[in-house]
């Protein structure tokens, strides 16, 4: 069943790092994870926020608050299950 | 409290054995006394009767029955009998002791203290949800509990004083010849261990406290305790005589609540009573204890339905028969007919038992055991019924029961496996079938440590899967696992610690406290203690700010005294518990428990201050102004007080003291040292270790002057503690040194050396060893600057007497003895020439360990000899020890190989006298011998020799040693293996690798796995010591052989030497990707696993060093391994690409994996998503530049726009 202890820590492991996924993950949760990641990402970096606010035409603040308000659902709403199966 | 009422019990009976005795001499006024024959008869109506025979005990029908005289009509006298049986209840099974020291009896009750033994007195609490006690309804019980023994409390104490009255009276009245014969009862709790043959009449057991002590001999078990028993549970010794009470409910559910704890006869109170069916109970319940279930009144009908009707008929009573009225009587009449009336029987059933205990149970299979307890519980597997007709509960009870079975009684593999699932299942099983199991498992008598563990660990694991499921059984946990909080074992302690905080983060603070508040003013001084114990757990878990409410309350509790007193318990525990982690609570703490001090219940007053103590000793050295509110109470209290309570506040003080600001603490030890130094004289030995411990911290605080202890507390000290009764006792032993270095530290070494030098010399062997610990580590952490004079003269005198003394085991003194030497370095210098000659002289001496020890101690004291230029002396030592290899004691042997190799550290290779040359070859035979000491030391000195002097000795020296070096890579001890695979690395660099190398690699065709690991380990130390290219070739040349063993060991000494080479390897890895090309597609697996970690090895020493390349390439043919199954194999493969990661950067290893996270079939998905974490977790930021651009779907947008940005 669990030969080589492949789900021995997965619970731990999800529990620890969000991001991680199994073979049960969906392809919209793997990719709001990415989008996070990369959201976070952009918000800690200060240069590249500086960047993306000088394509957007905003000020810095502005941008770093937007990215944070898209990080709740940055990919728009889970599809229904029948859709994704 | 315990202390007055036995000094008191103490005073009552030595009145009434005052009083016995004027009786006694009374009856022999009373034979003269003359009758009134007026108006008695005149005849002398005892004539014929045998005067000196208690004609009293038959008349007393309230009494237990007499002994039965004997199978044969002959007996021992009484006293031996009572001997004899008294002799037996103390000691059941005369090897037990043995047993256990050796280990094979791992009962846990058998080793239990009669404290810890309280615990089987307890119950399980039936469930709170199945209509069983509600939160009120446990209050109330435990209400009328309380005042049920205050009640018994004053019966007791009516009862007391009414005797005490009567025994009085009885003194006054005019003495009578059968005044004698009714002795003041012995009253409550007065225990007469042995009874003498003139009082038949036993104690007035109705409100004794004290159980009878009950043997085996006796026909019926003696009347119960009555309500009396809460208090102390009937001392149970388990015999191996006792027949293993059966299981006689076999209801699905188990009831629990219905047993009162050991009131059913006192045959075996033990959880196998819970486990007991409630329907006899019943029957039980009421009735005088004697019925018990053999001993029932029939009815007509139960009679007729065991009798044959036919052949058989029912006989008239012969009409001169009148049955007996009186009850006890009859009981007198008829003994219960138990074992051990009719002589022996042999017990039926457990023979049966015996037989029978199964090896392989249904649905189990084989198990390595099964004892005979395991029956009771676990009987119900063998009855051999279908699993087809039972319901589902019946089903689900059983599998659980199989899989505890397996847990208890199976082999690892077994264990493991139904762990597992025990713990995968728990949610689908329920948690009833699994705690109603495992809890009365876990109550068992016979249980053992092991067993307890595992069970302990069931319950741990299914609690941590049930999660709030277990809210029901929370109390029923609590009762069985609290018992460990006070188990003399630290592991159960923290194992019983551990369960009871995921306990209370699983059942939450609110269950947790609804279940333990009935508790916390319980009756039994032991269930208090244990909750204490347990609600510290939970406040530790939980966090102390969580549980600090509800410790206010019960603390301020007006009810009972001791609610309170389990409230400050709770404090006192936490802080134990949880260290520093107080300090941010500390004032609400104190706060919490100041009003204490005050209170009007001695035991209050002294939990408080050792709360208070406890409390100071967590928050050191921080947090002094939260106890300005109890200094003045403590200070008053130490003056108040006397005994155990006066203990307790001077351990507060001595805790709270070292908080302080200088002066304050300056001043308060001088106040405090004067009572300190009256109680030094104090006998109690708990107040010794208080004294002493308070003692150790005030002298620590900066603020005490040096001078004032000089005069005030080293005389007295000195008196009271340096005395050789110290040393017999361990604890006071360690205490007393702890303190007197801890003067050291303060007044300075000479100062205290100089107080117990001349004790060296003392007679006793025991107390030499405490003066030398104490010296030796004085020495140890101040040096021995400050000794001087005569004082150095005595020291150097007293030690080399305590060394020449010494009574064989332990080396205090040898180390001691190192210890000062090296403490006085070159000031030794006078006295070395003295200490040789000592030397030389037990070299030789007859007996080994005296041998022995003048080695170690050359070994000690060589590096000293050295700096004080003595080097003649140590030549002539190290002549002498090398004359001495020939010794036959392996100890000695090696305790002479290590002085060797410490001279030849000090002295160096070129001055050692006998020179290297001649030293080695002798050495050579000696790496035969077969014991680890010797083995390791002489490895050791070869290692050295070979390391710094490898040019004294012939290259084929070299290589015969070479030889005898592969015999030791098998030695079980992994420093010797350690030591020879490092020599073969110095050989090698001194006479070149080529011949070693040939060596080693025709020794990776031998058999054994150990050595040829060894071997691999070997050769990659000789090509890190003599630069790769030197072995490379013929290692790589060796992969030809045709040869499974030989190939492996390849790859193995390829990896190793990856791994040391680190990132010297950049050189190599083109040289060796083709052999590992051909390795990771054979269709050996061990062949692919010992490639990965070559490649996991080589990845990480190369990683960014420009060889990406070639690590690629591998990445190629290391992939297709990732579905390996063996456990080994895949976590090789798995590191292999991990180090592949961090050299080829995760941007590649992301590209690899993302073609089988969405694969269709679960078992591609599962392994690719399983690398994918390990990517994601090690590098996420650095994974946002490389994932793949999606295309938004529908509603979702997947697309990460910000990408496509550009100025």
């Amino acid at each position: 069943m669990d030969k080589f202890g492949m789900h021995s820590q997965t619970e731990q492991l999800h529990a620890r790092h969000i991001g991680t996924g199994n073979a049960d993950t969906t392809k919209h949760q793997w990719l709001t994870n990415q989008h996070r990641d990369t959201l976070s990402h952009y918000v800690a970096d200060n240069s590249m926020a500086t960047y993306i606010s000088i394509v957007e035409g905003e000020s810095t603040v502005r941008t770093k608050f937007n990215m944070l308000q898209r990080m709740r659902q940055p990919c728009g709403p889970p599809p229904a299950q029948i859709a994704e199966d | 409290m315990s202390d007055n009422l036995k000094a008191q019990l103490e005073a009552e009976r030595r009145k009434r054995e005052e009083l016995a005795d004027s009786s006694s001499g009374g009856r022999n006024i009373s034979t003269d006394i003359k009758f009134d024959t007026d108006i008695y008869s005149t005849s002398d109506k005892f004539a014929g009767y045998d005067r000196s025979i208690d004609t009293h005990a038959a008349q007393d029908t309230s009494d237990a029955p007499p002994r039965p005289s004997g199978r044969f009509g002959i007996t021992a006298p009484r006293e031996l009998i009572d001997e004899l049986n008294g002799a037996e209840a103390e000691e059941d099974d005369p090897f037990k002791a043995t047993q256990r020291a050796r280990g094979v009896n791992r009962v846990i009750a058998d080793r239990e203290s009669d404290y810890q033994k309280r615990r089987h007195g307890r119950q399980l609490s039936p469930e709170h949800t199945e209509g069983g006690v509600s939160y009120s309804e446990a209050m109330r019980k435990n209400q009328l509990d309380r005042e049920k023994a205050d009640l018994l409390a004053k019966i007791k104490k009516a009862q007391d004083t009414a005797e005490e009255k009567r025994a009085v009276d009885t003194s006054q009245a005019p003495k009578r010849r059968w005044d004698v014969e009714t002795p003041a009862h012995p009253s409550a709790a007065a225990a007469t261990p042995k009874r003498n043959r003139w009082d038949q009449t036993p104690a007035d057991v109705g409100a004794v406290a004290a159980a009878p002590r009950r043997n085996r001999w006796d026909e019926t078990p003696q009347a119960a305790p009555g309500g009396a028993a809460f208090g102390e549970t009937p001392k149970r010794v388990r015999s191996k005589w006792d027949e293993t009470p059966a299981m006689v409910g076999g209801s699905a559910a188990i009831d629990f609540g219905a047993t009162p704890a050991g009131s059913i006869g006192l045959a075996t109170p033990s959880a196998v009573q819970m486990a007991a069916g409630a329907s006899i109970l019943a029957k039980q319940q009421g009735q005088p204890d004697v019925m018990d279930a053999r001993n029932v009144f029939q009815t007509d009908e139960e009679l007729d339905s065991l009798l044959p009707t036919d052949g058989y008929m029912v006989m008239e009573p012969p009409p001169t028969y009148t049955p007996i009225r009186t009850p006890a009587r009859k009981l007198m009449a008829t003994p219960a007919p138990l074992r051990g009336s009719e002589g022996f029987l042999i017990p039926e059933e457990s023979r049966h038992a015996d037989h029978d205990v199964p090896r392989e149970v249904p649905g189990v299979g084989a198990l390595p055991f099964f004892k005979q307890d395991d029956m009771q519980f676990f009987g119900k597997l063998l009855d051999g019924q279908g699993e087809d007709d039972l319901d589902a509960a019946e089903k689900r009870e059983r599998q659980v029961l199989r899989l505890l079975l397996k847990i208890k009684n199976g082999t690892p593999p077994m264990r493991k496996a139904a762990m597992r699932q025990i713990a995968e299942r728990a949610r689908e099983l329920g948690a009833a079938p699994i705690f109603n199991q495992t809890l009365p498992l876990l109550m068992s008598p016979s249980l053992e440590e092991q067993e307890r563990h595992l069970l302990a660990k069931v319950v741990d694991r299914v609690m941590f899967r049930l999660g709030d499921l277990v809210r029901p059984f929370v109390h029923k946990i609590l009762v069985v696992i609290e018992p460990m909080l006070i188990d003399e074992d630290r592991y159960a302690r923290s194992e019983g610690c551990e369960i009871i905080s995921n306990l209370a983060k699983a059942a939450g603070l609110p269950a947790m406290i609804a279940t333990m508040r009935p508790d916390i003013d319980h009756v039994d001084e032991y269930v208090r203690n244990t909750t204490a114990r347990a609600l510290s757990v939970v406040a530790s878990a939980l966090g102390v700010p969580a549980l600090l409410p509800f410790l206010k309350a019960v603390c301020m509790s007006k009810k009972s005294w001791q609610a309170r007193q389990t409230g400050i318990r709770v404090v006192r525990q936490t802080a134990i518990l949880v260290r520093s982690g107080i300090l941010p609570h500390l004032r609400s703490l104190v706060d919490c428990i100041a009003h204490g001090l005050d209170d009007e219940h001695l035991p209050v007053r002294t939990t408080t201050a050792l709360a208070l103590a406890a409390l100071a000793e967590a928050a050191a050295p921080y947090g002094i102004e939260s106890f300005d509110s109890v200094l003045k109470p403590l200070w008053l209290g130490i003056r108040k007080h006397r005994g155990k309570g006066l203990a307790a506040f001077l351990k507060a003080i001595g805790f709270i003291i070292p908080l302080m600001e200088v002066e304050y603490a300056n001043h308060y030890t001088r106040e405090v040292m004067v009572i300190l130094i009256r109680e030094f004289q104090s006998p109690d030995e708990y107040m010794k270790n208080i004294v002493l411990k308070v003692i150790k911290q005030c002298v620590a605080t900066p603020g005490v002057p040096v001078q004032y202890i000089k005069d005030e507390v080293l005389p007295e000290y000195f008196r009271c503690f340096w005395v050789r009764r110290m040393a017999l006792e361990r604890r006071q032993y360690y205490q007393v040194v702890e303190t007197t270095v801890e003067l050291a530290a303060k007044v300075g070494g000479a100062e205290v050396i100089g107080r117990i030098v001349l004790d060296l010399k003392d007679e006793s062997g025991v107390y030499r060893n405490m003066v030398m610990e104490a010296i030796s580590r004085i020495v140890k952490t101040l040096g021995a600057m400050d000794i001087e004079g005569r004082l150095e003269e005595l020291l150097m005198d007293g030690v080399l007497y305590a060394f020449q003394e010494q009574a064989g085991e332990g080396n205090i003194i040898l180390d001691g003895f190192g210890v000062v030497v090296n403490g006085l370095g070159a000031r030794a210098k006078p006295y070395l020439q003295q200490i040789t000659s000592a030397l030389l002289w037990r070299l030789n001496n007859q007996n080994p360990l005296i041998r022995q020890q003048a080695a170690d101690l050359v070994a000690q004291i060589s590096p000293v000899m050295k700096s004080c230029g003595e080097d003649e002396l140590m030549s002539r030592i190290s002549v002498m020890l090398y004359e001495y290899l020939g010794e036959e004691y392996p100890e000695v042997l090696g305790s002479i190989l290590g002085a060797l190799k410490s001279i030849v550290n000090v002295i160096g290779m070129t001055d050692m006298q006998p020179p290297i040359g001649d030293l080695l070859p002798r050495l050579t035979p000696i790496l035969k011998n077969r014991h680890e000491k010797v083995q390791e030391n002489c490895i050791d000195l070869i290692g050295r020799i070979a390391d710094r002097g490898a040019e004294y000795v012939s290259a084929r020296e070299w290589m015969r040693n070479c030889f005898s070096l592969l015999d030791l890579l098998r030695a079980h001890k992994k420093a010797i293996r350690r030591a020879a695979v490092n020599t073969f690395g110095y050989i090698a660099k001194a006479i070149g690798p080529q011949d070693v190398l040939a060596t080693l690699l025709n020794n990776l065709k031998v058999q054994e796995r150990q050595n040829r690991v060894c071997t691999t380990v070997a050769i990659a130390i000789v090509a890190e010591t003599c630069a790769p290219f030197t072995v490379l070739p013929a290692l790589m040349n060796e992969y030809r052989v045709p040869e499974l063993n030989v190939q492996n060991g390849v790859l193995k000494s390829i990896s190793f030497l990856f791994e040391y080479i680190g990132a010297m390897g950049k050189d190599y890895v083109n040289a060796v990707t083709p052999l590992l090309e051909d390795a990771l597609v054979d269709r050996d697996l061990v062949h692919r696993q010992q490639a990965a970690s070559v490649i996991k090895h080589m990845a990480l020493g190369v990683a960014g060093l420009g060889n990406e390349d070639p690590v690629l390439h591998l990445l190629n043919f290391l992939w297709p391994n990732i579905f390996e199954t063996s456990p080994h194999s895949i976590c090789a493969v798995l590191e292999a690409i991990e180090s592949c990661r961090l050299c080829l950067g995760p941007g590649r290893i992301l590209q690899y994996s993302l073609q089988g996270l969405f694969h269709p079939a679960r078992k591609v998905r599962e392994v690719y998503w399983r690398i994918y974490n390990m990517t994601f977790i090690a590098s996420q930021p650095a994974l946002v530049a490389y994932y793949p651009c999606i295309e938004n779907n529908g509603d979702n947008v997947y697309r990460r726009y910000e990408l496509d940005y550009i100025i």
